[in-house]
């Protein structure tokens, strides 16, 4: 049975439909431990926004709705990106591929910039929690409650979105040396469900911080 | 078949195809892999025993004069978080798992062994942050790390301890990714899902528990991480931070990690009591669900742990409730596992004895499970020794039995060799003398009153606790009395055959130690599991009691 190994189907599985099915499995169970990760710091979020709406209103008014808007525009087309890779790859069209990675790579490292710079202004309104953490207005010990979320979780965001990142890039340097087509092209797929996911994450926070009482 | 298992046992094995520390520092192999974690586990089992050795005997006296207050909170702590974090989550699932799982589905490895491998380096340097937090001034908040106290007063190494069980929590989410992959994709042909053997299907329920578990409490642990370390304020209280919610997230995962220790445990004496009753185990879909059904609903239950808390007194009806129906599950176990032995031919070997041991602690564990899920005692029971005595019946009279039979009935498929009967025996009853007149007292300590994580007590609790260190001492003396013969065992034991205990499934067909990819020839399942009423495929003469080589 195994006169037929080629080298990219690793030693313990029969066949390539078999590999092919078990990366799946695996990245989409892996995906579920994703959601009980977030799972966790959304619920700390929706308890203490019960608790506390109005300071969550007022911390939401203080973030920049415009930045927020564009970087979700910047992941949704990194997704579109990702999307077309993975179609690339399952055709074996190398430089379609190459070319959809980095632009992947671009608007994920796009995106970070942004990130950096709210990160940035934050600070600089001294709305960062901690000892200089100072807000004008009702309810400001809450509104630092609202920001310790705020940073935990497009922290957290950020720390998947640059993983992502640098397995785009060993992608990329795989893909340059022709590893992927259209019988082996599992390492596009399963990182292409990743980063959809951690897309999927931001279309979530976007609404849930940005967003809260306009209308 | 046969013919393929009698050549292998003269030829190479996965112990001998390879010799350098490099071979096995860079393995893929399952089976490599699961020894490093036995050897790892038998370290962090001697750093947490060495632990409780040492509050043991500052509690033979009512006064503190042993240790300090702030040691004694430090030492409870190390015990907790090692033989929680350290040993018992990975006990059976790294050890015996890895070893056995890929092997008893009829496969060459698991699916992803470069990730299995990952996982013990992530699980070693988890370990040694833990270690590191340790040695480096200790860790005085539980193993709980209950905030606000961890958060905000605790001068400790908190964040070490916590980046310590954050980090190992995704060796077992490797892990536990691996089995379930390769149980649903890599079954061999012929394997179908109930002719599994139920230690493969209490792997797959462990599985599911820490897969949905585990990232809860490590997204907690990040929570207490950046809230100690960037002053972010998450639970502080002094902001409208809510503590309690701490304890909800934590116990999310905290109180399924008991399935998590006990469910692998339940999965060996399946497999133990089948082969020493020579019969098919009674009701097997039953104890095959039952798995699943502990798994399930003991996601459900996590706020008995909170009676007392500011939770809501309905919540607690609730959760009080949904604890009784845990029992469910784990009563038909027992008396699948009790209808099994009835009738058959039984035979007492050591790990039928360390199994024996599991049926009855962890019954007297879980019926007393029983007496702090009921509301009105468990306001008078909380935080007292009745809850250390009950869940050390269920992790070390149920988790640590069940490894320990497991470790004994696999050994010489692990080895190649078999342990000496006589002083196993006489070890298992050691430790189980040892282990009753430990735990036992603790139920009557607690009961009169005695609360946990106090190294000063009134005089009159004085004997039960000379009672307790005494079965301390006798416990630990059983402990290394079995690692002296396994050690010794390792270069003089008799030679095992394939079969040496004359059992069914696949791990049995191949030989003792198993080839690097398991089996020369991929073997095809044409039984049910235990099928004791037919002849084995393995060449009766690898019996041991017709052996008499050396």
């Amino acid at each position: 049975m195994s006169d037929s190994h080629p080298s990219y189907l690793a030693h313990q599985f029969d066949d390539v439909e078999q590999q092919r099915q078990a990366s799946t499995m695996g990245i989409w169970l892996f995906l579920i431990t994703e959601v009980m990760f977030f799972g966790g710091l959304f619920t700390g979020y929706i308890v203490y926004r019960g608790m506390y709406p109005e300071a969550w209103k007022l911390g939401s008014h203080e973030l920049n709705i415009l930045l927020g808007a564009i970087n979700t525009a910047v992941l949704i087309l990194s997704s579109l990106t990702m999307a077309l890779s993975v179609h690339a790859a399952q055709l074996g069209e190398q430089k379609k591929l190459s070319r959809n990675l980095l632009a992947t790579i671009g608007l994920g490292g796009v995106f970070l910039v942004i990130k950096a710079f709210e990160y940035k202004a934050k600070f600089g309104h001294h709305l960062v929690p901690g000892e200089h953490f100072h807000f004008e207005g009702p309810f400001s010990n809450q509104v630092q409650l609202f920001y310790s979320f705020y940073f935990t979780m497009t922290g957290m965001h950020a720390i998947h979105m640059v993983i992502g990142i640098g397995i785009l890039f060993w992608l990329w340097a795989q893909s340059r040396k022709g590893k992927f087509h259209k019988d082996y092209y599992n390492p596009v797929e399963v990182t292409g469900l990743y980063w959809h996911f951690v897309d999927l994450v931001w279309i979530f926070l976007f609404p849930l911080l940005y967003l809260i009482g306009r209308h | 078949m046969s013919t393929a298992t009698s050549t292998a046992s003269e030829g190479k094995h996965y112990l001998n195809a390879k010799h350098t520390v490099l071979s096995w520092l860079l393995t893929v192999d399952h089976k490599r892999i699961g020894m490093m974690y036995l050897v790892s586990l038998v370290v962090f089992f001697l750093i947490g025993g060495a632990a409780a050795v040492l509050f043991r005997l500052e509690l033979m006296t009512p006064a503190g004069d042993l240790l300090r207050s702030e040691t004694y909170n430090k030492l409870f702590t190390m015990h907790g978080i090692v033989m929680i974090f350290f040993f018992l989550i990975p006990s059976i699932p790294a050890v015996l798992g890895n070893f056995l799982l890929p092997i008893m589905v009829g496969t060459r490895d698991v699916a992803f062994p470069k990730l299995n491998l990952a996982s013990w380096y992530v699980f070693m340097l988890g370990g040694i942050l833990a270690f590191v937090a340790i040695v480096g001034g200790g860790v005085d908040t539980g193993w709980t790390f209950y905030t606000p106290y961890s958060t905000m007063y605790a001068n400790s190494n908190v964040i070490l301890a916590v980046c310590g069980a954050f980090i190992a929590g995704f060796s077992s989410i490797m892990t536990a990714l691996n089995f379930v992959v390769t149980i649903h994709k890599m079954r061999a042909p012929g394997l179908t899902w109930f002719r599994l053997p139920l230690f493969v299907w209490a792997m797959y329920a462990t599985s599911l528990v820490v897969l949905l578990g585990t990232p809860v409490v490590a997204i907690t642990l990040v929570m207490i991480f950046v809230e100690r370390a960037f002053g972010l304020g998450i639970f502080n209280p002094a902001l409208g931070g809510d503590p309690v919610l701490f304890q909800h997230l934590f116990w999310f995962y905290s109180h399924p990690a008991v399935y998590i220790m006990i469910l692998p445990s339940m999965g060996v004496v399946s497999e133990i009591i089948a082969c020493f009753s020579r019969r098919r185990i009674y009701g097997y879909k039953f104890v095959a669900y039952s798995s699943l059904a502990i798994a399930v609903i003991g996601f459900f239950v996590w706020g008995h742990h909170m009676f007392v808390s500011s939770q809501s007194t309905y919540a607690g009806m609730i959760f009080s409730f949904l604890t009784f129906f845990v029992a469910v599950p784990t009563a038909i176990k027992v008396l699948n596992w009790t209808m099994t032995m009835y009738k058959g031919s039984i035979s007492l070997e050591a790990p039928m004895l360390y199994a024996f041991g599991f049926l009855g602690l962890f019954t007297i564990g879980g019926m007393t499970g029983l007496f702090l899920s009921t509301l009105a005692t468990d306001i008078h029971l909380h935080d007292t020794y009745f809850v250390v005595a009950h869940f050390h019946y269920v992790m070390v009279g149920g988790g640590v039995m069940g490894f320990l039979g497991g470790l004994h009935f696999w050994w010489p498929k692990m080895t190649g060799r078999m342990y000496p009967e006589g002083w196993a025996i006489f070890a298992a009853i050691v430790i189980f003398v040892g282990f009753n007149l430990t735990f036992f007292p603790q139920f009557q300590l607690g009961y009169h009153g005695m609360p946990r994580r106090y190294h000063e007590y009134p005089a009159d609790f004085q004997v039960l606790h000379i009672m307790s260190t005494a079965g301390a001492s006798v416990l630990g003396f059983g402990y290394l009395l079995m690692a002296g013969y396994l050690g010794w065992s390792l270069k003089f034991g008799k030679k095992a055959g394939a079969n040496p205990w004359d059992a069914r499934g696949l791990e049995w067909e191949t030989s003792s130690p198993p080839p690097t990819e398991n089996f020369l020839v991929p073997p095809v399942v044409r039984h049910e599991a235990y099928a004791y009423e037919f002849e084995s495929e393995t060449s009766p003469e690898s019996h041991p009691s017709s052996e008499s080589s050396a």
